[in-house]
């Protein structure tokens, strides 16, 4: 009867309306209709012809009108086509249906009239409403069937965005339970689903390549979801995308880079451990289609990775894939320039780079020395610009590398090291490295690898460090190492100490100069039961400091007309109490006596301006004095002349 | 009741990529009143992640800090207590402890935070208290072979400040508590 009404609109709502009334009086199963003459597959019959007619009325609406009203027809079928899709939902609400009869009978009756009526807006919507209606269930068994009826749709239908839904909603049902995984296996999804889309592709020469990298994106979700543990489908995947990536020039358009780097992105976030991300072959074939500046992008990705996951990089191979994949950051690729970049971003690159290193460790001696020369190897390709952000850390690995060997390899490691901190482009940082190197050398007993280190922190203090305050930091660096270098002979310990107590006496400023010296007189008394207990030249020191501190206070009252920094006075005084009670034979509590008196006199002085420093720090100095006079035994018996 | 975390020697990204995660999870913003740092932390990234933490960072220099405007020394009072900050290698010897008295003196502080050997130390002597927070990354040390990721919380309490140190040993937290009094002229110290 409703055959007769060919009008498009009369005819749709009126079968909807049919539709509607006769939803709850379908013969289903266990329904009061159910009966003799009138079975589920009745009920079926009913729907689906209904379904069928609506679409064809849905179809002939746009050929209703002129061609001037086509937009105006589009939005008006577009309003309709629930109505046309309720049919389906209705028959998914049939509890009749079964995986058999949904197999057989229903989805390619529905198919049929999908591709039959070469409607492109019918298609894209009904394939849509198939997915979205019926249970994944039945879409995982009836794979085949379904992926089958893409290649026959239109070519303009958007095939990609359907078969990512369906690969969505397949990725979510085998997150939903595990017990859902075998199904998978059993009917083959992942080839059936990687084959429809090559075909796709294949068809839609047109497509542009976000598409093909979106579907690739959405086959690789839903690979990492149902088969995490085959790495091969994955490498797959990506190996796929190579291929359709290769013979093009690098990729230029922001939405197609945007689905690599998400293509990229989700095996790292799938597998916590990089290293696994590591082994894809196809990996880095992908990163290389990359522009450089995307290219640093994901280098960064895969860097805050494994920072992230605390991974540990454990192994030489896997340390030159890492390098090789993160290059990018390394150095400057062919065809780029180092100057473009940012400054602030590049330094978090480099520093990135930087904490990067501390990841890489093998238990092992061997195979961690092997990935210090591989990590050195790769970052001496970065040029002067890089390298006072990588070299450091590289040292400090080597340098607990070691401490754990201790005296073994340690030459080895010594001259490489000079090799790699010589090309640093930064003085004052090279020098403290010297240092550290030559603390370290001393632990491991190597006497010539202890003094050549010394001897280029002197190099660079002389020849590069020529900012004042930079001189002033870097003597006391050089006065504190040397303190605790135990194995220096009597020659090599003399010339350094000459050395250093030189420079001291050297620095511009007066107070400068004044303080390093004083602090030279540690290199003469060593606390350990073999250190040096030079008092004599303790002593020499600490007078030295002394006129110097005279000095100073006579070009105060000179240019300034009153007095200078009684300051240095009392911090010289302190430096007497500290070898006093070291048992430093030449330091006398007379001259101590002495010592405070002579303060007593300056800071009581007309020409002297009350400074709000040395007042207390004079105080609590006597009071130490005092404190120490109390002690009992020998202590007090010490500062027993002491006055104050 | 004041909290003043004292933490310093991270390195990063020098000789350590991080904090450790475990004492990530323990500072958190909104429960520090002050923070102080004895220096090298070394980059701003590590900066800004103390201020997070509490706007009110003070910072010494260390050799190594990328930014150089940091001060050598620097003094503050938190309630009844002067404390003085410096990193401590202008101190030689590095980590002699009477030395580090002396620049005490000097300051004219009742506790001195300083750094540079990685190793926590907290020691009372005549004039007042001298901490040592150790580094908070275990970072690497000449001074110091094995160390132990570490900071300091002081709670600040009228005379009265209790100096807790957290310590990451083969990969717990441990904690351990000493408390100093002051009286009006001096501090006096009873161990935990």
């Amino acid at each position: 009867m409703c055959r007769g009404v060919q009008h498009p609109i009369h005819g749709l709502f009126l079968r909807s309306y049919l539709s509607q009334v006769s939803r709850d009086k379908l013969p289903d199963i266990g329904s009061e209709y159910e009966g003799d003459g009138d079975t589920v597959m009745d009920a079926v019959e009913f729907v689906l012809q209904n379904f069928t007619e609506m679409n064809k009325l849905w179809i002939r609406m746009q050929h209703q009108g002129p061609v001037r009203v086509e937009e105006k027809l589009e939005k008006e079928r577009s309003e309709l086509r629930d109505l046309v899709g309720k049919n389906l939902h209705v028959l998914s609400q049939i509890e009749g249906i079964d995986l058999e009869m949904y197999k057989d009978n229903v989805l390619p009756r529905i198919l049929e009239q999908v591709v039959d009526c070469k409607d492109e807006l019918a298609q894209y919507y009904l394939m849509e409403c198939i997915i979205q209606v019926f249970p994944d269930e039945y879409h995982l068994q009836t794979l085949e069937t379904l992926l089958g009826a893409c290649p026959l749709l239109q070519p303009t239908v958007d095939i990609k965005t359907v078969l990512s839904q369906l690969m969505e909603r397949l990725s979510n049902y085998a997150a939903s339970s595990a017990e859902v995984l075998p199904e998978f296996l059993q009917v083959e999804a992942f080839s059936k689903l990687s084959n429809a889309i090559g075909k796709v592709i294949e068809a839609q020469v047109d497509m542009p390549i976000v598409g093909v990298i979106t579907l690739y994106v959405s086959l690789l979700t839903f690979t990492l979801h149902v088969h995490p543990d085959r790495l091969d489908y994955v490498d797959q995947v990506l190996g796929a995308c190579v291929k359709k990536l290769s013979g093009k020039a690098k990729l230029e358009d922001s939405k197609a880079t945007k689905q690599v780097v998400a293509l990229l992105s989700a095996p790292l976030e799938k597998f916590n451990e990089i290293v696994t991300a590591l082994t894809l072959s196809n990996y880095p074939r992908v990163m290389d289609h990359l522009d450089s500046e995307t290219n640093k992008v994901m280098a960064m990705v895969i860097i805050q990775s494994i920072m992230k996951n605390n991974t540990c990089v454990s192994t030489a191979d896997q340390v030159e894939v890492l390098f090789e994949l993160i290059k990018g950051l390394i150095k400057d690729l062919d065809g780029t320039h180092g100057d473009e970049l940012d400054d602030e971003d590049f330094k978090e690159e480099q520093n990135s780079v930087a904490r990067l290193i501390h990841m890489l460790y093998h238990d092992e001696p061997e195979e961690m020395l092997q990935i210090i020369c591989l990590v050195r190897k790769h970052i001496m390709t970065g040029g002067p610009k890089r390298l006072p952000f990588t070299v450091p850390s590289l040292v400090f690995s080597s340098l607990k590398l070691v401490r754990r060997l201790q005296g073994q390899d340690g030459d080895v490691v010594g001259e490489e090291t000079i090799e790699t901190l010589s090309s640093v482009p930064s003085p004052e940082l090279a020098l403290r490295l010297y240092l550290q190197c030559a603390e370290a050398a001393n632990d491991c007993d190597l006497e010539p690898v202890a003094y050549e280190f010394f001897t280029q922190a002197f190099v660079l203090y002389e020849e590069e460090v020529t900012d004042s305050k930079a001189q002033v930091t870097a003597i006391h660096l050089i006065i504190g190492t040397l303190q605790r270098m135990n194995v220096f002979g009597v020659e090599n310990r003399d010339t350094l100490t000459h050395k250093a107590t030189g420079y001291s006496a050297k620095l511009l400023k007066k107070p400068d100069q004044c303080r390093a010296v004083y602090a030279c007189s540690h290199l003469f008394w060593v606390d350990d039961q073999d250190g040096i207990k030079d008092g004599e030249r303790v002593l020499l020191c600490l007078k030295r400091s002394l006129r110097i501190a005279n000095a100073a206070q006579q070009m105060a009252n000179v240019t300034r007309g009153s007095s200078g920094p009684v300051i240095l006075f009392v911090e010289i005084l302190n430096k007497y109490l500290y070898f006093f009670e070291k048992g430093n034979p030449q330091i006398t509590s007379a001259a101590i006596q002495d010592l405070v008196e002579l303060i007593r006199t300056e800071m009581q002085s007309d020409t002297t301006t009350p400074d709000p420093a040395s007042d207390p720090f004079f105080a609590s100095t006597l009071r130490y004095i005092q404190f120490q006079k109390q002690k009992s035994g020998a202590m007090g018996e010490k500062y027993d002349p002491i006055k104050v | 009741m004041v909290l003043v975390l004292a933490i310093g020697d991270l390195h990063i990204p020098h000789r350590a990529p991080d904090l450790p995660p475990k004492f990530k999870s323990m500072l958190v913003p909104g429960k520090i009143q002050h923070i102080i740092c004895t220096g090298n932390l070394c980059i701003k990234e590590v900066h800004d992640y103390l201020k997070s933490l509490c706007p009110s960072l003070h910072v010494t220099r260390g050799e190594y800090d990328e930014d150089a405007r940091y001060p050598e020394t620097k003094t503050l009072t938190i309630g009844q207590f002067k404390l003085g900050l410096c990193h401590g290698h202008q101190v030689v010897p590095w980590g002699d402890l009477d030395s580090l008295a002396m620049l005490q003196r000097q300051l004219d502080v009742d506790i001195l935070v300083s750094g540079h050997t990685h190793q926590f130390k907290a020691y009372k002597h005549e004039a007042g208290v001298v901490i040592n927070p150790g580094s908070a990354t275990g970072a690497y040390s000449s001074i110091t072979y094995d160390v132990n990721p570490s900071f300091v919380l002081m709670d600040i309490d009228g005379l009265r400040v209790v100096v807790y140190v957290y310590e990451l040993i083969d990969g717990e937290v441990k904690v351990d508590k000493i408390d100093f009094k002051k009286t009006a002229t001096a501090t006096t110290h009873s161990a935990n």
